[in-house]
């Protein structure tokens, strides 16, 4: 134990501190607390102790992890039913089986492993997962939610060791698995085919593999040391892979290794070399290893989904030629525009669509009484344009005269196949967006005025180029008035079909919004050419599906009128989420924090705050104290600091987002806060004990302390674990009812 | 400008020549034919018609801030005599342009009290090492504060600013706990006098400005329909008239309206009309065909419900009176249709998921009455608190289905008449304000026949006594109000994004002279602009290098001019950081001149780094010459640029198509060309 001194520097006289990794550091910490227990029964044999404590500590290990695996695997069957986002996930991972491409805001490891698990344990992709409260019937979906549930049934060992690596301190450590094993919500949440207890593993074995790499830290480049480095690494990349919001248990270990380097950067006895060293081998373990595999996951991805799917529409047109069963795929088409070509136009901005006329008229008093023009989603006749010169009606595909291609700058006129008519703008305010003007269809079988005229060109290209079909970014620029033809994205009323609204743009800001590409391309007298040639590379891919990903992500706007889950009800457990049943006769399931647990973990952060500071400002004024309680403010002020800013980087967020967020949003910041709770009241208690030395029951104080919390903990599962299991019969206003009296929050629905 | 670095010693010791010159300089330049165009120039649109508003003592409500910076302009257009009459809706109308900033904008003033506050707090820390708790050392302390305030109350802008000032202090404050040549009192001494200079007196300054933006607007105004009907009811006129002397217990008989709390998309009241939903909807859908029941953000007798008790038969109210508590089952009867607020298992017309909530028809219907609600009061501090008008905020929930009655925020079609759409929610999802209402105007019904209660309806309401807010009350609400409002983020002409601050991509055009081509333009000095941006960029690398090189023991600068690199960097850095890194999460139109307070810190930052280039980065007096001379040459194509873009700043040049083209250095600026 390192003896107390001022200036609160905590790294130097810390160290020591630290154990050692693997066998060695049980040992070490075995030590460690064998010593402490000698020195308060110096009557005890060290070495018999010893041995029964290492024993002592497997078996407990195994009775944390025996505990956990049973609570999560009891009743997994039930309900026979899909639960909530089941729908969604179980889904996805169909369309692995099934090799059907499809579109989510999350990145792809969770689903491919919810798949990997259905196809190892005979599922085969058939059941639809329609919606909540479809029966499984025969289906095969156990091997699913087992997979779930084996994960998850993992937080609690990982969350055990990790404390007693922290605290070393076997109370604290029981605690917080208790603590986790006697969540309702961490349990229901393994219990189904959803992606946090993936996610919730993953950062789990990050922070364990982090904490057991900074143990090792006395025996660099040791095998144990790369094997918890590299493994922090594999962690973070399968966290990251699972949702983005593994990007906060990436935020912690990142601070915590520039902290580490800070450290040995500072140490002087250290060469630059050597510290150029460590700097390399957490490059290559933090950075390079956990990128490598994330864009792995994704290679693995792409080629499992092969097949067209419901998620075609979100993605480029070059993108959709990977899919075979498109009708992209394997097609040809010329690859140069030129004039008399038949052409689709799709705007760059995702979810916007095709450039489309029909034979409507804008209504009266908007604009001038002229055709509309909108964009539309999918594909369809009126989305077909022909591409003309500007001041002949000729037909260009007349077989006398020669192909002239379409060069950017060119002027052009684009008449719509079906009606007729030019795209057309001018000095009119455009239907939705005011301040842009009007674009209509004008003119009689191709014959109207000067405002049918457009540049076209393409963006970042010189003059005089040819223009390529799906590759160019092309504009087209309305030649009166200098206007750029662009969707604003808008959902025009009833009288526009509720397509979206097309405008001329007089701010010339470059946005995806007032730029095209040309998909289909009929032209019979110029070579067709395989679009293969035209697929995108992987890292293209890979960026595509980024920016949807994220453009989805953003999507997810919380409408006015609806109730939406607040961050700040999340740790004082205001209100759960059905995951199944709302009446009485239904089988119902809760997803709720069990508030015996949750309370407490709120509690002790204010608890925590308050403690660390007053431990902080009196170790800032120099007070001289003992060593055992030097240790202890120690374990609070590193261990807990560690914990506290993982609940932080987990929680905080939160409130910055402007997305749709949900109660289970905060189950990973929960765990973090249980870890808190642990070793925060195994410390409060042994200082407790410390302070009352004099009095003859002292020791016994942590002992009851403790026993009292894990008895308190059990006790409160034993009455709130319908709400996990399920239940049947009554609401809770009921006295029948199995939560009779347990509704202790109005906002609580069961 | 050398001296910055010195400045918390030389400004103390002499106020010499520089100073003086400086300030000349600095007003000479910004007061410079301030009073030119004599015309409404951009945003002054905005502010002019606030400042409008404080004369005539009107309540309004704006989004971009508190009230503080508002109330110093029309301070200002108070002094200069301004009375109030002129209509500020036109840009290029004519007018008296006030003198508080040269355009009457609140960044400038911002900026002042944001340099105010680090000035004062490098002043209090230098007091700090010489002589604590003296007179200046107190004056200088309260400044900080006070100046924060200041700027918070001029733009939410300034709470950044104002975090920075507290982290520092707390860093400061730190390592006063760790000195332990101070005795524990003087240490709590020491800390409470800043928790109080720096927290309570900023808070108290800041509710102080709310109080008298109260006191001054007691009318009510154009935005009067955003805030509850508690707080319209407090205003002078508006609603105060109407609800002045209302019974205040809603009792079985009573006439209400019913508002909704939550007020969006727009404010309105539950109401209904003779027309029923249609039997078939557009996409085939089949409706009850029963009296339509929407919600109308007019005032209209249609609004206007009755009381009713389930168990009895009568529309009047008793004697004695029976009042409606929590709990209560109550029927809603239409007043001037006599049909009573009904909802069933029927889809709603806009929102399939909920229930269609419909005036009961009796006749020619199959279906049963399902017409009984149960009163909830949502903010009852006992469980058997009665119903109070506008007080109290109330839930229905119906009896039958336990839905509650929800503005769900659609709007109908043409056969609703565009009304906003009513429904019965089923999965109520915890606490939404769209389930929320709360009784508006409300009278106690005597006439038992129909037609007589038609006429007593349409009658104005009988006047009784007067209910006031607690001014905490109202400071509450509204300043949840400001935080809340969206204003709705259209793309403007001028607004750009963040990232192209920076490198000056972008300018604003202020005003254009309505004949020739005068104009005005924010438009920064692009050579100050790079040099900043160069500044910080040397700074935060010349930092990253000495703490590099101090972790290995490496000194490169002695202790103390280390400790005050560090402080510079943290104020001038800093203050660029919490400025601007901001802007990136927010969501709302933004426009260059929000880059202005940011900016100011990095000029701050460029004399230092200068001087220090010069200090101790210069070996030999020749580098130190060389060195000398590159700035001169710096600074002067600085005034030459200044002076080239002139016409721009100042708009009192007419410029001819070529020379604005010269001007036109980068294709993003947006420079008015006239076409002739």
């Amino acid at each position: 134990m390192p003896p107390a001194t001022g200036g609160g520097l905590a790294e130097t006289e810390l160290r020591p501190r630290r154990g050692r990794c693997g066998p060695q550091a049980t040992r070490a910490a075995d030590r460690d607390v064998a010593a402490r227990a000698a020195a308060r029964n110096p009557k005890r044999p060290a070495r018999g102790s010893r041995r029964f404590e290492t024993a002592s500590r497997w078996a407990l290990l195994a009775l944390v992890t025996l505990l956990s695996f049973a609570t999560r695997f009891h009743r997994l069957d039930e309900p026979p039913h899909i639960c909530w986002d089941e729908t969604h996930f179980g889904k996805m991972g169909s369309y692995y089986i099934n090799r059907t491409f499809f579109f989510d805001v999350h990145p792809p490891l969770g689903k491919m492993l919810i798949g990997l698990a259905g196809y190892l344990s005979g599922y085969d992709g058939t059941f639809l997962f329609q919606k909540p409260g479809d029966k499984y019937e025969h289906h095969s979906y156990m091997g699913m939610r087992g997979f779930c549930a084996f994960l998850g049934s993992w937080l609690v060992p990982f969350a055990y060791l990790t404390v007693l690596d922290l605290s070393k301190s076997l109370s604290a450590a029981l605690l917080t698995a208790a603590l986790l094993t006697f969540d309702t919500g961490c349990l229901t949440l393994s219990q189904y085919i959803l992606l946090d207890p993936i996610l919730m593993f993953f950062i789990m074995a990050a922070m364990l593999s982090m904490v057991k790499y900074n143990s090792c830290v006395d025996r660099p480049f040791s095998a144990p040391w790369w094997f918890w480095l590299s493994l922090t690494g594999v962690s973070l990349a399968g966290a990251l892979g699972v949702k983005f919001v593994g990007l906060f248990i990436i935020l912690q270990v990142g601070l915590n290794t520039i902290a580490d380097l800070w450290y040995l950067f500072g140490d002087l006895s250290l060469s630059l070399v050597t510290v150029g060293k460590h700097l390399t081998a957490r490059v290559l373990c933090l950075i390079v290893l956990p990128l490598a595999l994330y864009t792995a996951t994704f290679a693995v991805h792409f080629m499992v989904l092969s097949k067209s799917g419901p998620g075609d529409g979100f993605f480029s047109s070059a993108f959709q030629a990977r899919l075979s069963g498109n009708n992209l795929h394997n097609a040809s088409i010329p690859e140069h525009l030129a004039y008399g070509s038949v052409i689709t136009v799709k705007n760059l901005q995702m979810a916007i669509g095709y450039l489309h006329s029909h034979r409507h008229l804008y209504p009266e008093g908007i604009g001038a009484r002229q055709q509309q023009v909108t964009t539309y989603l999918h594909k369809d006749y009126n989305n077909l344009w022909i591409i003309k010169k500007h001041n002949t009606n000729s037909d260009p595909l007349d077989p006398s005269f020669p192909v002239e291609f379409v060069r950017h700058g060119d002027i052009i006129r684009l008449e719509h196949k079906e009606t007729s008519r030019n795209l057309h703008s001018h000095y009119h305010e455009a239907p939705l967006t005011r301040k842009h003007y009007q674009v209509t269809g004008y003119g009689i079988n191709g014959t109207g005025d000067s405002n049918d005229f457009w540049r076209i060109e393409v963006v970042n290209r010189k003059f005089g180029n040819r223009i390529k079909v799906l590759r160019s970014r092309i504009r087209l620029i309305h030649l009166v008035t200098g206007c750029v033809l662009g969707s604003s994205g808008k959902v025009l009323p009833k009288w526009g079909w509720e397509q979206l609204e097309v405008t001329c743009t007089p701010y010339l800001k470059e946005t995806l919004n007032s730029i095209w590409n040309v998909e289909d391309h009929i032209n019979p007298k110029l070579p067709n050419i395989s679009l293969n040639v035209l697929q995108p590379s992987f890292p293209e891919i890979l960026l595509e599906s980024h920016m949807v990903m994220i453009w989805g992500n953003n999507g997810l706007k919380p409408k006015d009128n609806e109730f939406t889950s607040k961050p700040w009800h999340w740790p004082i457990n205001y209100q759960g989420l059905r995951f199944s049943g709302v009446n009485d006769t239904d089988f119902r399931v809760y997803l709720l924090g069990n508030p015996v647990v949750w309370w407490l973990n709120l509690l002790s952060i204010a608890l925590y705050l308050l403690s660390g500071s007053i431990i902080a400002i009196a170790m800032q004024r120099g007070t001289r104290v003992p060593a055992e309680v030097a240790g202890l403010s120690q374990v609070l002020l590193r261990g807990g600091g560690q914990v506290l800013l993982g609940w932080m980087l987990h929680y905080f967020p939160f409130f910055l987002m402007g997305r749709v967020l949900y109660f289970h949003h905060y189950f990973p910041a929960m765990l973090f806060s249980s870890m808190l709770t642990g070793i925060l009241w195994d410390t409060l208690l042994r200082l407790c004990a410390w302070g009352l030395a004099s009095w003859p029951l002292a020791r016994g104080i942590h002992v009851a302390g403790i026993l009292s919390l894990l008895l308190g903990t059990a006790y409160s599962f034993y009455l709130f674990h319908p709400l996990a299991y399920g239940m049947v019969g009554p609401l809770a206003q009921d006295p029948q009812s199995p939560m009779a009296g347990l509704r202790w929050l109005d906002s609580w629905e069961f | 400008m050398w001296g910055f670095l010195k400045r918390p010693v030389v400004v103390t010791a002499d106020i010499n020549l520089h100073l003086v010159a400086l300030t000349g300089m600095g007003l000479l330049s910004r007061l410079w034919q301030l009073t030119y165009p004599r015309a409404v120039v951009f945003d002054e649109v905005y502010y002019g018609q606030y400042i409008s508003f404080y004369m005539k003592r009107i309540f309004f409500l704006d989004d971009s801030g508190p009230p503080f910076g508002h109330m110093v302009l029309a301070l200002g257009g108070y002094l200069g005599g301004f009375d109030g009459n002129f209509l500020w809706n036109r840009i290029g109308a004519e007018n008296a342009l006030i003198t508080q900033s040269r355009l009457m904008l609140l960044e400038s003033v911002l900026i002042f009290f944001n340099l105010l506050a680090v000035l004062s707090y490098l002043k209090f820390f230098n007091c700090q090492k010489q002589s604590p708790f003296s007179l200046s050392w107190w004056f200088w302390l309260t400044l900080t504060g006070v100046a924060c305030s200041c700027a918070v109350g001029i733009k939410y802008m300034g709470v950044f600013t104002y975090m920075l000032m507290l982290v520092v202090a707390a860093v400061h404050a730190w390592h006063l706990i760790g000195d332990q040549t101070l005795s524990n009192v003087r240490v709590f001494c020491h800390l409470l006098a800043r928790a109080v200079a720096l927290l309570v007196i900023p808070a108290v300054l800041y509710l102080l400005f709310f109080y008298v933006h109260l006191i001054l607007l007691f009318r009510s105004g154009p935005h009067d329909q955003i805030m509850s009907s508690a707080f319209q009811a407090s205003l002078e006129g508006g609603l105060a008239r109407i609800t002045q002397g209302q019974p205040l217990e809603v009792a079985f008989g009573s006439q209400v309206t019913l508002r909704s709390v939550f007020g969006k998309p727009v404010p309105c009241w539950l109401h209904s009309h003779q027309n029923t939903y249609p039997m078939i909807y557009e996409n085939g859908r089949g409706s009850s065909h029963q009296q339509q029941v929407t919600c109308y953000p007019f005032k209209d007798v249609n609004n206007w419900w009755i009381v009713k008790d389930p168990r009895r038969h009568q529309l009047v109210v008793s004697s004695p009176l029976r009042p409606v508590r929590h709990g209560d089952m109550v029927q809603l009867v239409h007043g001037m249709t006599a049909r009573s607020l009904n909802t069933h298992d029927v889809a709603a017309p806009m929102s399939p998921h909920s229930q269609e909530v419909s005036c009961y028809i009796d006749y020619n219907i199959s279906m049963p009455a399902q017409n009984l609600w149960r009163l909830e009061i949502v903010n009852r501090r006992s469980d058997t608190e009665v119903w109070k008008t506008i007080l109290s905020e109330v839930r229905f929930v119906h009896v039958n289905t336990s839905s509650v009655l929800k503005l769900s925020g659609a709007h109908l079609p043409d056969w609703g008449f565009r009304q906003l759409e009513i429904v019965g929610e089923k999965l109520s999802r915890g606490y939404h304000e769209s389930t929320v209402w709360n009784v508006e105007e409300h009278r106690y019904g005597t006439s038992q026949e129909q037609r007589e209660r038609e006429w007593e309806l349409n009658s104005p309401v009988q006047v009784d006594a007067s209910r006031n807010l607690s001014f905490m009350a109202r400071f509450s609400e509204l300043q949840w109000r400001m935080l809340v409002l969206r204003s709705d983020d259209s793309e403007h002409k001028y607004s750009s994004s963040p990232l192209e601050w920076v490198t000056l991509d972008t300018n604003i055009a202020y005003w254009l002279h309505p004949r020739t081509s005068a104009q005005i333009h924010l438009l920064g000095n692009i050579v100050i602009w790079v040099s900043g941006s160069l500044a910080l960029a040397i700074y935060m690398l010349l930092f990253l290098w000495y703490l590099l090189r101090r972790r290995r023991n490496v000194h490169d600068l002695p202790q103390d001019a280390w400790l005050r690199w560090v402080l510079v960097g943290a104020l001038c850095a800093g203050g660029w950081a919490v400025n601007y890194l901001p802007f990136f999460l927010m969501e709302k139109t933004l426009f260059l001149y929000h880059y202005l307070p940011a900016l100011t810190f990095q000029i701050l930052l460029l004399p230092v780094v200068l001087q220090h280039i010069s200090d101790h980065l210069c070996r030999s007096q020749l580098q130190r010459s060389v060195f000398s001379a590159l700035v001169v040459a710096w600074y002067s194509s600085a005034c030459h640029v200044s002076n080239t873009l002139r016409p721009l700043t100042y708009g009192d040049k007419s410029l001819s198509p070529e020379e604005l083209k010269a001007l036109r250095w980068k294709d993003s600026w947006d420079i008015l060309i006239r076409k002739h």
